[in-house]
């Protein structure tokens, strides 16, 4: 800080100047080099599927949303991109200069208002929208019905057994390997439900409704492959609905923050065919043996 | 004149002062010590992402990354914005101070304060904070979950009050300055695109701030009051831990209900304050001066509406979910008008490619690229696969990271003539932009591509999931690298900053050639920023190349040339 205070009257000693013969030379030139390469690069970049290939139905209506989204902005970057450029390439010369008048203005200020509304509210209601429904909203056709409980710092799979049915449940229950799920022992409909460690198992091709909750903090099941994801919320229950389209193992990550084993707190999904999948079911026995 | 008389001694001076230009300074001083701690630490916690099995515990790297992310957000970019408010606001607007010069400097002060409670959380048992800048209950609630819970949380919580507390102080003084100090001829549609962003931002958090402040104190309440405003029973280790029965969302709203404003509060006056810098360095005026600020006045009553973005996942009536997409993405219609106004205004520019115009330049490429990647995560669908995942955190570091700094360099490279009286080198200001514009932008664009992998956000160790393996994770190490490189070029700017306002050529007055009122002051101005007279103005605030007149720039205050009036308002 200087301790210096000029009067306001003082001339200023040796002072800076804007060297107007220099103008902006490479400088400018750079800059558009930086712009468009980079603008390029990066669309590209995008454009290269860095997302393993959908496995759900519901995976294939986001992935939709998503190439919609990466299709219409980066057009919009590319060309907001090159009008800079090409202004910065441009130039305006001389001092003469007229100014755009105020009609102008506003129409540059509609334009925009009018292309963004249609671009991103289409996206919403047009392309999202669909999908949106069929997650949270349409009943789901003959779906498979599974529940999934998050604790620090693994997932438990219960299924409702032979009778459909899934069993009375609360956390004052809940007793190391004896009763992980908190399983109600009095209750018929729970003696028959089915535990199954961290792995969930589901048939191709029929919806999945899994109903989500917590045993202490916020997790979040996401299914990177499914494009899948759902807080599970301590004192709620909350759902997730998706219809795997192939078999295979998938991965479940826990996408909330929810301790020091976040990172570790994987699991897996095995999609197997109808046919398998009933037998696996059926030769599970009850976690009380019902 | 001034309420209060010129500062004597040294301690009046520089330390406890209540000149807003010595207050300004001493915030932005401030807030680049703290950016340095948080730059440290996120190299620390690109480190472990690139080379995970260092030193680091788990505990140690959720404490990072929730620690760096409180700081940048609340204790350096805000501040850096408290810092150039309280500099430009008054020098902008004709006034000799701020309006109530004593509250500023205890602003200031409280904010010192806050970061020293915000640091100690570090020194706790069990550490620092660990549950995420966004500190979600019942995480944060209880160190049965999470070491850092424990009375790191606490500071962590006071350390936010505290805060607040000072930012708050500091937007009432904004507010009432630009509302009532406004010099003569000094309009509202004469004002600087840079008051106005200040003007709306300021509005906008001190709405929003109040319902953070009671969801910190719920909060504590909740850990040491035995209240049950977030937290539920839970079973740790085969025991059951009555907690109550509260509602983690809650928190979640009211959080948000401050978070989303927040970034707005961060982004527009960094944004406006382009308009500035552009006019400057193209000797034209900002294009769409009025749809600009109508533009403004939207985005800003927008973002008080849409907090719900961030909660689509978290199992919210689909309906209300639907509302909230609906919402956020209308948006992009206001900013879009913007952007192209910023774009626009460099229309038959006559260049000037100096170090501000270089950041001005890049900050609208960085806006393009944030903007956008807004629509992915504002569109609902599309969220439930990038949300928590990197491309969130690329896009809000692209936002209110790369944005804000990219532009606040602008900033400081375009008025440091002002504070100080001398120029930056412009050599190593070149340098400067050379190396940190490129890395950041390309460091948290090519996170979006990780997230576009699914990869999520805040995990100590991403191996433990194999579709990270391949793309996912061929981009971790480059990432790091890239980072290194922009948080090692602050030093260049740190040397040019600092031997500057010492050794730097000497400015004079208006070193650019510009047309606001700050530049008829004297450089650095004195106590009283004006001398005996107040300027007063005549026309809007960006007359470069004016018509019919045989000059480069019509000053504000700069009185009728004899050619007819080159008034710019806008016939209503």
């Amino acid at each position: 800080m200087t301790e210096t205070v000029e009067s306001p009257t003082a001339p200023d000693p040796k002072p800076y100047q804007w060297n107007n013969g220099s103008g902006p030379g490479g400088g400018a030139l750079l800059l558009i080099a930086f712009f468009l390469i980079g603008t390029i690069t990066v669309i590209a970049g995008f454009m290269a599927g860095w997302r393993p290939p959908a496995a759900s139905e519901e995976g294939q209506g986001i992935d939709e949303t998503i190439t919609y989204l990466l299709v219409s902005t980066g057009v919009i970057v590319l060309v907001g991109h090159a009008v800079l450029c090409w202004f910065l390439l441009k130039g305006g010369g001389t001092s003469e200069y007229r100014r755009p008048s105020a009609k102008t203005e506003w129409l540059f200020g509609l334009i925009p208002v009018i292309l963004m509304l249609a671009i991103s509210e289409a996206g919403v209601l047009i392309v999202s929208g669909p999908v949106w429904d069929s997650l949270f909203v349409e009943k789901p056709v003959n779906p498979v019905r599974v529940e999934v409980i998050g604790k620090q710092f693994e997932w438990i799979v219960r299924y409702p057994g032979k009778d459909g049915i899934f069993g009375k449940f609360a956390l004052k229950w809940v007793h190391g390997v004896d009763n992980p799920a908190g399983l109600d022992d009095t209750d018929d409909n729970a003696l028959d439900d089915v535990l199954n460690g961290k792995v969930l198992v589901v048939p191709v091709g029929r919806p999945v409704v899994v109903s989500l909750r917590s045993h202490d903090v916020i997790h979040s099941f996401f299914v990177p492959d499914f494009r899948v994801k759902q807080d599970l919320l301590p004192g709620y229950t909350t759902e997730i609905k998706f219809t795997p389209t192939r078999t295979g193992k998938f991965e479940i990550a826990c996408a909330e923050l929810c301790g020091l084993g976040h990172y570790n707190m994987r699991g897996e999904v095995h999609v197997l065919p109808q046919e398998e999948y009933d037998t696996w079911i059926r030769s599970q026995t009850g976690h009380f043996g019902g | 004149m001034l309420d209060h008389p010129a500062p004597k001694g040294f301690l009046s001076r520089y330390v406890f002062s209540l000149d807003h230009k010595v207050i300004g300074i001493q915030y932005i001083v401030g807030a680049i010590v703290m950016g340095l701690v948080a730059a440290y630490l996120a190299l620390l916690i690109r480190t472990q992402l690139a080379w995970s099995g260092a030193i680091q515990q788990p505990e140690d790297y959720l404490a990072i990354v929730t620690m760096h992310g409180t700081l940048m957000v609340f204790f350096v970019v805000s501040p850096l914005l408290s810092g150039l408010g309280n500099y430009l606001i008054p020098l902008h607007i004709g006034a000799r101070d701020m309006a109530y010069p004593l509250l500023n400097m205890l602003s200031f002060w409280i904010y010192v304060l806050a970061s020293v409670i915000m640091l100690a959380s570090f020194l706790m048992p069990g550490g620092a904070a660990a549950g995420g800048w966004t500190a979600y209950p019942p995480l944060s609630g209880s160190e049965s979950f999470l070491p850092g819970s424990g009375w790191g949380q606490t500071l962590w919580i006071l350390g936010m009050a505290l805060f607040i507390t000072s930012f708050t102080m500091g937007g009432l003084n904004f507010l009432t300055t630009i509302l009532n100090m406004r010099t003569k001829g000094m309009t509202l549609f004469r004002m600087p695109l840079t008051v106005w962003g200040f003007l709306v931002a300021t509005v906008l958090a001190l709405l929003a701030f109040p319902p953070l402040t009671a969801a910190a104190l719920m909060l504590l309440f909740d850990r040491h009051g035995g209240t049950s405003f977030f937290m539920v029973d839970a079973v740790i280790n085969d025991q059951l831990i009555a907690m109550g029965d509260g509602t983690p969302l809650l928190f979640q709203h009211l959080f948000w209900f401050l978070g989303h404003p927040e970034v707005y509060v961060i982004v527009l006056p960094c944004i406006c304050l382009l308009f500035e810098v552009l006019a400057a360095f193209t000797r034209r005026p900002a294009f769409g001066y009025r749809p600009s600020i109508y533009a403004l006045l939207c985005v800003g009553l927008l973002s008080m509406i849409v907090w719900g973005h961030h909660m689509f996942v978290t199992g919210m009536n689909p309906w209300v979910g639907k509302y909230f997409s609906i919402a956020t993405v209308i948006i992009t219609a206001p900013f879009a008008v913007i952007g192209v106004n910023l774009v626009a205004s460099v229309w038959r520019a006559r260049l000037r490619l100096a170090t501000p115009m270089l950041f001005a330049l890049a900050t609208i490429s960085a806006i393009g690229f944030g903007g956008v990647g807004g629509l992915f995560l504002g569109t609902m669908t599309s969220d439930i696969y990038f949300h928590d995942t990197y491309f969130v955190v690329g896009h809000f570091h692209l936002m209110i990271g790369t944005v804000t700094m990219l532009s606040i360099m602008a900033a400081i490279y375009f008025w440091f003539p002002k504070m100080f009286g001398k120029m930056m080198s412009e050599k190593l200001g070149k340098l400067h932009f050379w190396l940190t514009a490129p890395s950041m932008m390309a460091v948290f664009i090519l996170m979006h591509m990780q997230g576009l992998g699914g990869m999520v956000r805040r995990t100590y160790d991403t191996s433990v999931y194999t579709y990270n393996e391949g793309a996912n994770s061929s981009l971790t190490t480059p990432i790091t690298i890239l980072a290194m490189i922009a948080v090692g070029a602050q030093a260049i700017f740190l040397w040019n900053f600092f031997y500057s306002a010492f050794k730097g050529q000497p400015s004079g007055r208006n070193p650019w050639e510009a047309s606001t009122l700050e530049w008829e002051a004297p450089s650095p101005p004195p106590h009283g920023n004006f001398g005996d007279e107040l300027p007063i103005v005549h026309r809007g605030p960006y007359e470069y190349s004016p018509e019919g007149v045989d000059q480069d720039v019509l000053p504000q205050a700069a009185p009728d040339p004899d050619v007819a009036s080159t008034d710019t308002e806008i016939p209503e």
